[in-house]
């Protein structure tokens, strides 16, 4: 037994989990004054939902264990986590845990783009279904058989092995998992629940940024529970892990700010705290695959991509309130891809396009990414239509206008909100 | 008596108290106020969402004074308000039939 790894693994898990309260505060400052309180509530709702769907079948899905055709793992095989714990093994206990964090984290990063309209019941039912029928099974996927390449196989190989003679794809905290997994499931949403009053003509102008600011700081401390400690060792890796989650975070605070600064003419702290997350959100898969400098171009990049990608829920027309899709379907996508380009080689055995690798980790990479992107729209889109068409899951207009915390919650976070 | 209403800029109300109370004003009641005149609103951008926000913050001041001081008490707001922008503010003045004090029940010049 290391204790050493073992004391590591416990300290990430607790990061991990004050990540989502972070999250309650990040979006909370951006929504209005008058629905702060359930929009912090469906964090809190999804920390306390999402651990129930863990333990009970979540868990028994994502591990390694039974599996049903070796497609996903078996529903009831760890069936509240029993045996895990009864085994004794600190590392399989504490594993098991940190896997929860990770799917409360996910959940919640969804609630975001339908802010001020869902009813909290309907989201604590959703949350619980999509923990247990969406992110479990991808995190079997990626994370639950011995590489990602042979979970996809188990999904996609009717035919035969598609990934076994090539590199990767590589996902070391949830980039595919965590981040595009979430940001689908939030344009699905988004799209299912419709714009709120006003959207787009009206001002909803963010009611509390150093919230924001405060939600920011708290996930970027969280996150180096999610990267550095999903190298299950205080090793090379988690060190790694922690030195370019911090550079990544870093260069995207820049380029968000630098995009603000030329189109805008100023550098907003919604701006850095934006670029905060879609910086983390980039390394997130890349964090053990990448030498400082790929960290550096993955940041700065992120910063960019995200702070454009934003604006196109105006374009198009849907109302990610506060923007799932630019941040995390965003940046997700980018530092999976960025993986098949700037992979070192040096940690990972397989460098991307740029470190002397071929392309064909890039495309294997595009492969994971797009199975993850198919299989979470189509699942979520069935569970949230499911809770449309029976217990509802939109607010009236009425209490969309006077504001969901009073009429969901019985509570006002102020005494004069807009 | 008079009743002196001063809508002014937020970063001038501790000049004007200490004209206020230069030209012998007792007391002042103060409060917060949101408006529009030639000043009109302003822009401001979430990631990369223009907004106008049409009202501006301004401070609103209230003064009771005998007749005989209302100009004075007046000009003292103006000019110790006074930025020379647009969106400095206004005073204007109306008559006041009775003014009580609640303490001790007195009416009329005594109670200001």
């Amino acid at each position: 037994m290391d204790s050493g790894n073992i004391a590591w693994l416990l300290i990430s898990a607790s990061l991990v989990l004050l990540m989502t309260p972070g999250l309650a505060f990040f979006y909370g400052g951006m929504s209005r004054g008058k629905s702060v309180l359930n929009m912090m509530m469906m964090s809190f709702g999804a920390i306390a939902v999402g651990t129930l769907a863990w333990v009970t079948f979540g868990y028994s899905i994502s591990g390694g264990g039974d599996t049903i055709n070796n497609i996903i793992g078996d529903p009831l095989g760890d069936f509240g986590m029993i045996s895990t714990v009864e085994s004794g093994d600190a590392m399989s206990i504490i594993s098991a845990g940190f896997g929860a964090t990770f799917a409360i984290i996910t959940v919640a990063l969804i609630s975001g783009s339908i802010a001020d309209r869902a009813k909290f019941g309907s989201w604590l039912v959703f949350a619980f279904l999509w923990v247990i029928l969406v992110y479990s099974p991808v995190a079997h996927w990626v994370w639950g058989t011995g590489t990602a390449g042979e979970g996809f196989d188990a999904l996609l190989g009717a035919g035969g092995p598609l990934f076994a003679d090539l590199p990767g794809p590589y996902d070391f905290a949830g980039g595919t998992v965590v981040h595009i997994n979430a940001g689908v499931a939030g344009l699905v949403l988004a799209l299912l629940l419709g714009v709120r009053k006003g959207f787009g003509k009206e001002p909803m102008r963010p009611h509390n940024l150093p919230f924001v600011m405060l939600g920011a700081a708290l996930l970027w401390f969280g996150w180096f529970g999610f990267n550095a400690g999903s190298a299950f060792a205080a090793d090379n890796w988690a060190a790694t892990a922690w030195v370019n989650t911090t550079v990544a975070t870093s260069l995207a605070i820049l380029g968000w700010l630098l995009v603000e600064k030329i189109r805008d003419g100023k550098a907003t702290s919604l701006g850095a705290a934006s670029g905060v997350v879609a910086g983390l959100v980039a390394i997130t898969p890349a964090c053990a695959s990448v030498d400082t400098w790929g960290a550096i171009v993955i940041g700065l990049i992120a910063g960019i991509l995200s702070s454009l990608a934003v604006g196109l829920k105006y374009k198009f027309g849907y109302d990610d309130s506060l923007d799932v899709v630019g941040v995390h379907l965003v940046a997700g996508l980018w530092g999976t891809l960025a993986i098949g380009l700037v992979a070192s080689g040096a940690i990972q055995d397989d460098p991307g396009l740029f470190y002397g690798g071929g392309i064909s980790l890039l495309g294997v990479q595009a492969a994971a990414a797009g199975v993850t992107i198919v299989y979470s729209a189509i699942a979520t889109l069935i569970i949230g239509l499911a809770i449309k068409y029976t217990i509802g899951f939109r607010v009236s207009e009425e209490v969309e206008v006077s504001g969901i915390d009073l009429s969901e919650h019985g509570e006002t976070a102020y005494e004069e909100a807009k | 008596m008079k009743l002196v209403t001063a809508i002014i800029q937020p970063h001038r109300v501790d000049e004007v108290r200490a004209a206020l109370e230069a030209a012998g004003v007792k007391g002042v009641t103060v409060s917060e106020a949101a408006g529009y005149g030639r000043q009109k609103g302003h822009t401001e951008v979430y990631r990369g969402a223009e907004y106008t926000v049409d009202l501006v913050p301004k401070t609103r001041l209230e003064v009771l004074v005998d007749d005989a001081d209302a100009a004075s008490v007046t000009e003292a707001i103006v000019s110790a308000a006074q930025t020379g922008k647009i969106g400095d503010g206004k005073v204007w003045t109306v008559p006041v039939d009775d003014v009580a004090r609640v303490r001790t029940g007195e009416h009329g010049a005594d109670a200001l």
